[in-house]
């Protein structure tokens, strides 16, 4: 594989990643969108982000885009493979609620990348999208062009085990795949994210180091010892929450400072180290349905605590925390 | 019928009898293509529903079209307005509804008001019971119009989905995806009717990038017309036409096959609003790959067609494929290539994918996958896929010495050992971990590869099969034996842990599994008792992991499972009647080649004149049995010297004599021979009910004759119980 940008194709096309990002920044930007940045911690999408996970349950409206890392440690492949990352990038762009044109504000977004929609072949084709360790679940499509997969639609349903009202969009695109397309590039390393730097020259060691951290490296009994303390810590965090009436926790000023955000980090946590258990192989099929039903569990109390926090609503549906 | 109406709040009122078009149509983000077809026949069925219930359906024709985008009906012949009713109401009697003056009371009063009709137009009617107060109330036929605003959010909100949704929240409305337009047009005039937050009217959208967003129609020919200037083939078989037309012309202006595909054309029709097949092609070097790999991933990842050099190419037989494709876009044109060179390059990194799966899985031998097997798991009670293979080896085994004792000498022993050893192997390839649909496919591609024996590799590879009833079974008798070993492991495995299938759920598809042994026992006429198989796998069960006992009544649960599926395949897919299986089946079905032979005997003898009396005598001769409750064990045997009658010797006689030539009948499995001799009892059956008195006063020869009616029933139903038959005793 080469990483030189010397590969690339001799007349350079389409944007650098770095500008496909920014247009997409200014697209949604003029769309109403708080311009957020990605999470820091660890997730395996943009949706479990909180500008995402947490926003879409109650009733305030809300905007956001946001790029966001999202590591997938099963599907790290050393930086061997063209297509496939242990780390890569969602453009996420959250609308509650779903505005009645969405589909055309998102073709025309395609158009802000340069994308001439008469001459390419869009589709939306069904692909629902369901996350059991978030409890969440929603209907829409993925979106081909020319028989690539760029953009996961859907209009979200239920987060946290909660019926969402209103309901919110969500947009998720795969910034490597489009960005090669649009450069016409056949692996996502030789992608140029600037004009002299390649993506292998900013990001292949990373993918081939946590490659082979994750597949060969990584301790399970650390990882599994540092999941039950996330667990531990998140569970009591939102234990103390529930029962903050008999601790004298109710004053206004209790209730706001309350960490339930804190309690959704360790069970974003428990999530990415169960991941990295899963990369290295050390999770039976059986353990694998237990332990995602134990992250489930925390991200459902949390999105019901998050809820009852900020709009004092107890939530009908779904967990109680 | 029709009288003097209220002025109708519209200009002109329609008038009776005349016939208009309504044109509906729903408006929605991309629907589920493979959900298309049934949708349309719902929207139908459920117009028309309606339509019956509001008795509007005389004369009526709808027409239902649906595309990824819309729901359409054309519905012509709708009555404009359906007749008024006029009917004579009666009230009070006279004496309630006038005072001693003859003014009108406040009976009267309120009954007009009830009525609505002024209190001048009531009248005294004389009826038996005397004068009573009435009024001509006329019932003023709906009009299609008021009707149909009613009617058609009903319709939309009826429409069954798998899986519906809402877009704007918990009280909006729900379909299968956000319905984003609508349109009524009745008689050439909009029709405002309103569902979920939006209001119908005349306008419809055209393609999202071949048409204009807003296009006013005034009826559905008119609407069709326009659609399809702004890209939009409305009807589905003009869509499909279109695509296999183009399919057609590239076939022949090149001379490649297009490899038939019924179910891809099916969905590809309900994918686009404007389908065009374009060409493209890919790297030669491809094709060292097997032709069920690149059809796998160009038909169901990139929803392809591909090209064959000459046709017909047979599954197995590589080398068939030519290096090109046809897609088939949402557009009219690929004017500057971009499609086709996006399409292709997609296609070249899934070729890729699929190029790096095969060399990096060749690296290791399919047999020493083998430890991996046992980190899958199969099922949590039942163990992993390595415990599986271990179980299907020793059914296979036995299945293969069981039939090369009987002369098939193509049964190795050692060949179904193997190819049972090697059957789930390719779980663990990278290659099914991506094409999960391809599993024994690859193992097979695999197992040639490497070298292993070609029936092996074959039964590796066909032992999924069958997958339906119309799918073949495995192509060789080792095939047969692996496919066989791994249902019955799965089917007497998941019934020992109690996942038996019930009416929605059937996570391990052992309905499929039971299908799939009875229909490779009957195609192959294998000799296979389900009893023994059945224990076997319960031995299986036993001697290796989970070592779980099954009990004897989780054998018997399975095999009354086989047995219903067995009768299932023989009543839907041979076509025997319900009371021929039923006989059949009473007199035991372990064996089903040897159940089918004696269903074709049945069915071939019971048009014969004799045979349906006879089956009546046998019916009374079983309730007689049955009403007379002689314990079993004191009908031993039949004593000559206690008949009375001419009529119980002769059929003594006759039983004998038949039951020793149907038994060297059934013997050499001529069982129609052997029917035909039991419906040659038929007159001597009847005789004997004519003059004999089973139920005699003395018990000896009331035993008697029961007892030689129950060595009849013994004898004769051992090929079909006859008192299953229809008809009555």
């Amino acid at each position: 594989m080469s990483t030189s940008i010397k590969s690339a194709p001799a007349k350079p096309k389409g944007l650098l990643f770095q500008d496909l990002i920014l247009k997409l920044m200014h697209f949604w930007g003029s769309q109403g969108c708080v311009l957020h940045q990605p999470y820091d911690t660890e997730v395996g999408a943009g949706t479990m982000h909180p500008e995402t996970f947490l926003r879409v349950l109650g009733p305030a409206p809300y905007r956001v885009a946001y790029v966001q890392p999202s590591r997938r440690p099963a599907d790290g492949r050393y930086g061997e493979n063209p297509n496939r990352l242990y780390k890569h990038f969602q453009y996420q762009v959250i609308l509650k609620p779903s505005p009645a044109d969405i589909q055309d504000i998102y073709l025309r977004s395609l158009g802000s990348i340069g994308i001439d929609l008469r001459e390419h072949d869009i589709r939306f084709e069904e692909d629902n999208w369901e996350s059991p360790t978030l409890g969440a679940w929603g209907i829409g499509w993925q979106v081909l062009l020319d028989g690539l997969e760029i953009t996961q639609f859907t209009y979200f349903q239920q987060s946290g085990g909660i019926d969402l009202d209103p309901i919110s969009v969500e947009i998720t695109y795969g910034l490597e795949r489009i960005c090669a397309f649009l450069q016409d590039v056949e692996s996502v390393y030789q992608i140029r994210w600037t004009a002299d730097k390649s993506y292998a020259d900013i990001r292949l060691a990373e993918e081939q180091q946590l490659s082979e951290y994750s597949f060969d490296r990584s301790d399970a009994k650390a990882l599994r010892s540092e999941f039950e303390l996330h667990e531990k810590e998140a569970r009591e965090l939102l234990d103390g929450w529930k029962n903050r009436g008999e601790t004298g926790g109710g004053s206004t000023k209790a209730i706001q400072r309350y960490p339930i955000l804190a309690a959704y980090d360790h069970c974003l946590k428990c999530s990415h180290l169960f991941n990295l258990m899963d990369a290295r192989g050390v999770i039976s099929v059986t353990e694998r349905a237990a332990l995602m039903q134990r992250v489930r569990t925390l991200s459902c109390r949390a999105a019901a605590a998050y809820l009852e926090q900020s709009t004092g609503a107890i939530p009908k549906a779904g967990v109680r925390a | 019928m029709t009288t003097a109406k209220k002025p109708a709040p519209k200009a002109t009122p329609p008038k009776a009898g005349r016939r208009v078009e309504l044109l509906f149509e729903i408006g929605a983000e991309e629907i589920p293509s493979a959900m298309l077809p049934k949708a349309i026949e719902d929207l139908k069925a459920i117009l028309e529903r309606h339509l019956t219930a509001e008795n509007f359906h005389q004369g009526v024709a709808i027409e239902t079209f649906g595309g990824p985008r819309r729901l359409t009906a054309c519905v012509r012949g709708l009555l404009a307005k359906q007749a008024d009713v006029e009917s004579e109401v009666t009230g009070p009697p006279k004496s309630v509804a006038y005072d001693p003056s003859g003014a009108p009371t406040r009976a009267a009063v309120s009954f007009a008001e009830r009525q609505g009709v002024p209190l001048h137009s009531v009248y005294l009617v004389h009826t038996p019971k005397g004068e009573y107060l009435a009024a001509k109330v006329v019932k003023r036929g709906r009009t299609a119009h008021e009707l149909l605003l009613d009617i058609l959010p009903r319709v939309i909100h009826d429409l069954p989905w798998p899986k519906t949704m809402t877009w704007t929240g918990l009280k909006g409305a729900r379909f299968i995806r956000p319905i984003r337009w609508l349109v009524g047009v009745l008689d050439g005039k909009p029709l405002k009717f309103a569902f979920g937050g939006l209001a119908a009217g005349d306008s419809t959208v055209g393609h999202r990038f071949l048409g204009k967003p807003k296009i006013q129609v005034k009826s559905f020919a008119d609407y069709e017309k326009k659609l399809r200037a702004n890209g939009v083939i409305v009807r589905q078989n003009d869509r499909r036409e279109k695509i296999e037309r183009e399919l057609a012309s590239y076939a022949k202006r090149t001379g490649f096959h297009v490899h038939p595909d019924p179910d891809l054309l099916q969905l590809i029709t309900y994918l686009n609003e404007f389908p065009h097949v374009i060409e493209g092609g890919f790297d030669p070097s491809f094709l060292e790959l097997p032709d069920e790999i690149l059809i796998t991933v160009m038909r169901g990842h990139q929803k392809y067609f591909a090209v064959e050099k000459r046709g017909a190419s047979r599954l197995g037989a590589s080398g068939e494929l030519a290096p090109h494709f046809l897609a088939v876009i949402n557009l009219n044109k690929d004017s500057k290539g971009h499609i086709r060179a996006g399409h292709e390059r997609v296609l070249r990194a899934r070729f890729a994918d699929a190029r790096f799966f095969w060399e990096s899985d060749q690296k290791t031998r399919l047999g020493d996958i083998l430890p991996k097997l046992e980190k899958i798991t199969y099922e949590s009670r039942l163990g992993s896929y390595h415990a599986k293979v271990e179980r299907m080896r020793a059914i296979a085994r036995w299945l293969a010495e069981q039939w090369y004792n009987l002369g098939m000498v193509e049964a190795h022993v050692a060949d179904a050992d193997r190819a049972a050893e090697l059957a789930k192997c390719d779980l663990a390839t990278e290659m099914v971990r991506e094409f999960t649909e391809l599993q024994g496919v690859v193992g097979g591609l695999y197992a040639r590869a490497q070298g292993e024996p070609e029936a092996v590799a074959d039964a590796v590879y066909d032992h999924y099969r069958p997958v339906g009833l119309d799918d073949p079974i495995p192509r060789n008798i080792i095939g047969c034996a692996v496919a066989l070993a791994d249902k019955f492991d799965s089917v007497v495995g998941c019934f020992s842990v109690g996942v038996v299938p019930t009416g929605s759920s059937d996570p391990y598809a052992l309905r499929r599994a039971a299908l799939g042994i009875v229909k490779i026992i009957l195609d192959q006429k294998l000799p296979v008792s389900l009893s023994l198989a059945v224990s076997a796998a319960s031995r299986a069960l036993l001697a290796h992991p989970p070592k779980k006992q099954v009990s004897p009544q989780q054998e018997q649960q399975v095999l009354e499972f086989l047995q219903e599926r067995a009768k299932f395949v023989f009543k839907e897919k041979s076509g025997y009647a319900y009371d021929e299986v039923a006989a059949v089946f009473r007199t035991g079905a372990d064996d089903l080649v040897d159940v089918e032979k004696r269903l074709k005997a049945l069915k071939a003898i019971r048009k014969s004149r004799n045979f349906e009396p006879l089956a009546i005598s046998f019916k009374r001769i079983r309730k007689i049995l049955e009403k007379a409750s002689v314990p079993a064990g004191e009908l031993q045997s039949v004593n000559p010297a206690l008949f009375e009658k001419e009529a119980e010797k002769n059929l003594h006689v006759a039983v004998r004599k038949a039951a020793a030539s149907v038994g060297v009948d059934k013997r050499a499995g001529k069982y129609q021979e052997a029917l035909e001799e039991i419906a040659g009892l038929r007159k001597v059956v009847d005789s004997f009910f004519e003059e004999v008195m089973v139920m005699a006063e003395d018990e000896a020869v009331r035993k008697n004759r029961l007892a030689l009616l129950s060595e009849l029933l013994r004898e004769f139903t051992t090929i079909a119980d006859f008192s299953e038959l229809g008809g009555e005793a």
